[in-house]
């Protein structure tokens, strides 16, 4: 079981960091602008959609798509299959970067950001408000990745002391680190409860936070198998497919039960009728099945799982399955108070593309700092 | 006169040329006092009042300057003869010269000099020659309890004086709110029958011209649109004329903006009042009363003189249902046709949505994403390949 | 574009007045939603009167001076409105109050449905049950227990617009042309009311149409109007109900034999009567229940003691620990 992770040893600068970084300052160009003339000046938000893509894409969808550290620790520590060990440390950074960034996306959406901090006065909390528990955990995951990750820092700069006590509880750290996002993820379909008749019967169910915490996990799992894809095949490092291709059968599996498990509530509730009426909302929801349909069919059958190609197909699917679920019930199938329409604005659309954008420059700059990759072979190789 | 003249008189056609050719500044023949420049205007205007053409002003000047003046006997009933001061205060032309000289006002209950038996001896004379010629003016109720005998002249009743001088008039006109419908003595609990004339001879055509007073200009307007062609003008179901009658002082009103953007004056004397709000608190039955006020104003004393434009609430003396029955203060019920057009509606469209920068840039992400994804699943393709060897 | 079908669909799936969470949420919705609350004895309200309304604005007028809001002018308007005129279109970061207006066809007969118009009144209904008070992170919306009024304190809000996002009438609204903005919502002129006056709306409106009061007694009145003939006379009260203002006598409209607002959402403090369908005016179809009780509900049955959390903490330090020892062991080798 023993394995080492290295440090990607290539330069920093690239021109693809450098495309990054400029997206990223257009995008600090609007933060500021935003800070300055108020959200209005910036986004497209309205009485009727007061939560955008700052919201949608950046909280709810991004930390979706950092569940990966959520997931691994899960298999790993939990489920105690080792074999996955090589896995955690690049999810756990790409988790860290997207609840990190989704936490500071909540900084420039908050309309009253300099009162942010009443969140965590004991004496103004809601516990009746989802929102405070979605807030309150999401802060402490942050700080729960971040100690996850910082051996990984602490073994770069040579630490060992500290590395070593921080270790030695890891354990607790790693079980908050299962049990926090399946608070929160669940919490953020708890957070829809509320809305009622407000949203599409194709979305609303007492359900929700169930089908929003396998969903997340299930997304965790594919953003492994794409981030590890992704990585292995832009810096030609040896494969880790054989180890994902294992992995995948669970993916698959959790894909078909969210699926089995919504269509059937759906049924059963009698609410069918919504997907067959070829509006807006039938469309996306018909997408949103299809693709998760497509990501579990592949992933199940063994040939599909061999691909690389396949299984890589399969996690994009599920990915996108997954962002529109929550982008559709966040903002496609709610109906707002009053005939209010919403598309964001180009500002507030280069804002969420540079949160994504900083997303993966900072992952590409820590591979190459810290020792993350376990395939990333020792700098001998390309010196 | 306007009988006979009926069909010549709209079927005349106008020779412009020698209209144009005339001096202007001649006075007319028939002596009114005017220079033939004066009447033209003065008749121009009572054509833009009535909402006619030019032609129509010029139609009328030559009518009113026609030698043949039409006879008018006015008959006086239950009222305060505050119609005929309104009408004596006109001033363009001044009443004196339009009686005198445009129409020939044969016989007045209270401007006639006589007085006694030869009064009635002259009306009964004109009455005779002018049979079926004449133009009759009731100005008062009618009061019909006890058999009339609330209101007598020369020893016969209110209702047989209209019945008699209704037998042989060309055209009837009931100028004010009690000759229309019986004014204020008819309000309850009327204690002598007051009526207005139309009730007493249901049979006529009456053209009322409420108001109290009305205004002089409906009334003139009014004779001298029969003068010039021999019918009377298009009435409402009321028997009022259209052009008079015809639109909500709601909707004209000045003040007007004030009603629609909620700015009322409360009581009388407070800010809003000084400031010119909309009056519909203070009772202003403006919006349920049909009547061209605010368009012509009143007393010929310049624009915005009018009881609303000076700041009392319009008490809606034009509408039997209105006047001297719903109290001062009372609201009226909005009548207005439709909304406002500024008024936002429930299901207006709101909202920002896609404009094609912002489709351009989700557009422009989703390639990128797809580009990258098709360039590494190639790469992967070249692979898969010789995979199989490194794998085993 | 789907209005209808829309309308359509919500009539079919939520119409069915207590069946709403069942049909939309499952039986299983019912089991786990809190127990609903109840309206505050001494609780007040208003009654707007639509086919009393004859959309003269007075209360925008109001409210707007009452409550400090600058004038609104959308941009669409800007060009012949040159801040003139007050035209918000929508309840907003600057409009507490809005009369909209209902037109179909000609627009010429008030309160009817064909070809007519009807003019209907947006502001806050004070729900017995409010979502707004049940989402807000750090309570900044609260409710007097006294009278009912739900009132917000920008001094504890973080502006995370979830009431605004959550509230069934769309009512609280965040004003985003501030860079220091805050939510902004009718409080029922709470200041008024310390004041022992009435809110300002009620206090201008000609006709009565907004009319303030306890609610019990409002809802007397609502009753007594829906019994009265259409077309016979009736002295409706102005400003507050049971006051010394003179009252304003009318015929009876033709109102819709119901109520908005006297079930809506768990039950409003704010009533409306109209002389055409509710829908209609735009008010939506929000079901007999609030839905903050579905959600308390289940967060509270997740979350009970942290009871689950805890003991799932526990197991999985449990399990971590055993299964990770070997691996960090490794790690440490490396």
């Amino acid at each position: 079981m023993a394995h080492t992770a290295h440090r990607l040893a290539r330069a920093v600068i690239t021109p693809t960091t450098i495309v990054l970084a400029v997206i990223v300052a257009i995008a600090v160009y609007f933060i500021v602008q935003r800070y300055l003339y108020g959200l209005g000046a910036v986004t497209n938000i309205n009485p009727g959609y007061p939560w955008g893509t700052w919201v949608v894409v950046d909280i709810v969808i991004g930390t979706a798509l950092g569940c990966g550290g959520f997931a691994m620790a899960l298999l790993v520590y939990v489920f105690n299959r080792g074999e996955y060990h090589p896995l955690v440390r690049p999810a756990l950074l790409g988790a860290l970067f997207g609840y990190t960034l989704g936490g500071f996306a909540v900084l420039f959406d908050l309309g009253r950001y300099w009162q942010a901090y009443n969140l965590v006065l004991p004496w103004y909390t809601n516990l009746n408000s989802v929102m405070v528990e979605i807030a309150l955990c999401v802060m402490a995951y942050i700080l729960v990745l971040w100690i996850e990750f910082s051996p990984t820092v602490l073994e770069r700069f040579g630490w060992s002391g500290l590395r070593r006590f921080v270790e030695r509880w890891m354990f607790v750290v790693l079980a908050l680190g299962v049990l926090l996002p399946t608070m929160h993820q669940s919490s953020l379909g708890s957070a829809l409860l509320v809305m009622g008749t407000k949203l599409s019967p194709l979305w609303f169910t007492v359900w929700l936070p169930l089908l929003y915490v396998t969903s997340a996990l299930a997304m965790g799992y594919a953003i492994v198998i794409f981030e590890a894809t992704v990585v292995s095949e832009s810096f030609d490092l040896p494969s880790e497919h054989s180890l994902l291709s294992k992995m995948s059968t669970v993916v698959g599996g959790l894909a078909a039960a969210w699926l089995v498990f919504r269509y059937g509530e759906l049924i059963w509730r009698g609410d069918f009728g919504y997907a067959l009426v070829g509006d807006l909302k039938a469309v996306m929801f018909w997408i949103e099945n299809l693709l998760m349909a497509f990501a579990a069919i592949v992933l199940l059958v063994p040939a599909g799982r061999a691909s690389k190609r396949a299984s890589f197909l399969a996690a994009v699917a599920l990915l996108l399955s997954g962002s529109l679920y929550r982008l559709d019930s966040y903002l496609v199938g709610y109906d707002p108070v009053g005939n209010w329409h919403y598309f964001p604005s180009v500002p507030e659309l280069m804002v969420t593309i540079g949160v994504i954008a900083l997303e993966i420059l900072l992952f590409l700059i820590f591979i190459k700092a810290f020792p993350v990759l376990a395939n990333a072979r020792p700098a001998a190789r390309n010196a | 006169m306007a009988a006979t003249r009926d069909q010549a008189g709209s079927s005349r056609r106008i020779d412009f040329e020698e209209v144009l050719s005339r001096d202007l500044d001649e006075p007319v023949k028939a002596g009114i006092g005017l220079s033939r420049r004066e009447l033209m205007k003065f008749c121009a205007g009572v054509a833009a009042t009535m909402g006619l053409s030019t032609a129509a002003g010029v139609r009328m000047a030559e009518a009113a300057e026609a030698k043949e003046r039409p006879p008018v006997i006015w008959l006086h009933g239950q009222e305060c003869t505050g119609c005929s001061e309104s009408l004596l205060r006109s001033y363009h032309p001044t009443l004196e010269s339009l009686i005198l000289d445009v129409i020939s006002l044969d016989y007045h209950d209270t401007l006639c000099v006589g007085a006694g038996h030869q009064a009635l001896d002259y009306k009964h004379a004109m009455m005779e020659k002018h049979k079926g010629k004449y133009v009759l003016v009731t100005e008062g109720g009618c009061p019909t309890k006890d058999g009339g005998i609330h209101c007598k002249v020369g020893g016969k009743t209110q209702i047989e004086l209209i019945k008699e001088a209704a037998e042989g008039a060309a055209a009837i006109i009931s100028i004010g709110s009690c000759a229309s419908w019986g004014g204020i003595q008819s309000a309850d609990p009327n204690p002598t029958g007051a009526k207005g004339t139309q009730e007493i001879i249901p049979d006529k055509t009456v053209v009322k011209i409420p108001g109290c007073p009305p205004n002089p200009y409906n009334f003139l307007s009014t004779v001298i649109y029969v003068l010039t062609f021999g019918k009377v003008p298009e009435l409402d179901q009321e028997g009022r004329p259209k052009f008079a009658y015809g639109r909500l002082i709601h909707e004209n009103c000045e003040r007007r903006p004030h009603f629609d953007a909620g700015r009322f004056a409360l009581e009388f004397g407070d800010y809003g009042h000084r400031q010119g709000f909309c009056l519909y608190k203070l009772g202003c039955k403006g919006p349920e009363t049909y009547a061209n006020c605010p368009a012509i104003g009143f007393g010929d004393v310049g624009e915005g003189q009018w009881p609303v434009g000076i700041g009392h609430p319009c008490f809606g003396c034009v509408e039997k249902e209105t006047a001297f029955t719903k109290p001062i203060h009372s609201l009226a019920t909005v009548k207005t046709y439709a909304p406002p057009a500024a008024f936002p509606d429930v299901d207006m469209a709101l909202g920002t949505g896609m404009s094609p920068g912002a489709a351009a840039v989700v557009g422009g992400a989703v390639g990128v994403a797809v580009g990258a994804g098709a360039v590494l699943l190639s790469k992967m393709g070249k692979k898969d390949g010789s995979e199989g060897g490194e794998q085993a | 574009m789907t209005l209808d079908r829309r309308q359509f669909l919500k009539g079919a799936a939520f119409s069915g007045a207590a069946g709403a969470a069942t049909v939309a949420t499952g039986g299983e919705a019912a089991a786990v939603m809190r127990p609903p609350l109840d309206m505050p004895e001494k609780a007040i309200g208003m009654l707007y009167d639509s086919a009393l309304c004859i959309g003269c604005k007075a209360c925008v007028d109001a409210c707007k001076s009452a409550n400090g809001m600058p004038a609104e002018i959308p941009s669409t308007l800007a060009a012949w409105n040159e801040n003139t005129w007050d035209t918000g279109e929508s309840l907003s970061g600057k409009t507490l109050n809005v009369i909209k207006v209902f037109r179909s066809g000609t627009a010429k007969q008030k309160d009817a449905e064909d070809n007519g118009y009807a003019f209907v009144k947006r502001h806050c209904l004070h729900c017995v049950d409010p979502s707004c008070i049940s989402v807000c992170p750090v309570t900044a919306m609260q409710k007097d227990p006294e009278t009912g009024v739900v009132t917000h304190d920008p001094d504890r809000c973080i502006g995370c617009r979830y009431c605004v996002y959550g509230c069934p009438f769309g009512v609280p609204q965040f004003d985003v042309s501030d860079p220091y903005g805050r939510i902004q919502k009718c409080q029922f002129c709470n200041h008024l009311l310390k004041e022992g006056k009435i809110p300002a709306c009620c206090d201008v409106c000609p006709t009565g149409a907004s009319l303030f009061g306890p609610v019990v007694e409002l809802q007397g009145e609502i009753d007594r109007r829906l019994a009265a003939e259409p077309g016979t006379n009736f002295v409706f009260p102005r400003g507050e109900i049971g006051s010394d203002r003179p009252p304003h006598e009318q015929a009876v409209p033709r109102y819709k034999k119901a109520v908005y607002g006297l079930t809506e959402a768990g039950g409003t403090q704010v009533r409306y009567l109209a002389g055409v369908p509710f829908t209609s005016l735009g008010l939506p179809a929000v079901g007999d229940i609030s839905y903050a009780r579905l959600a308390e509900g289940v967060q509270h049955t997740v979350y009970k003691w942290m009871l689950a959390p805890i003991i799932g903490l526990v197991g999985l330090v449990f399990l971590v620990r055993r299964n990770a020892a070997d691996k960090s062991g490794s790690e440490d080798q490396a």
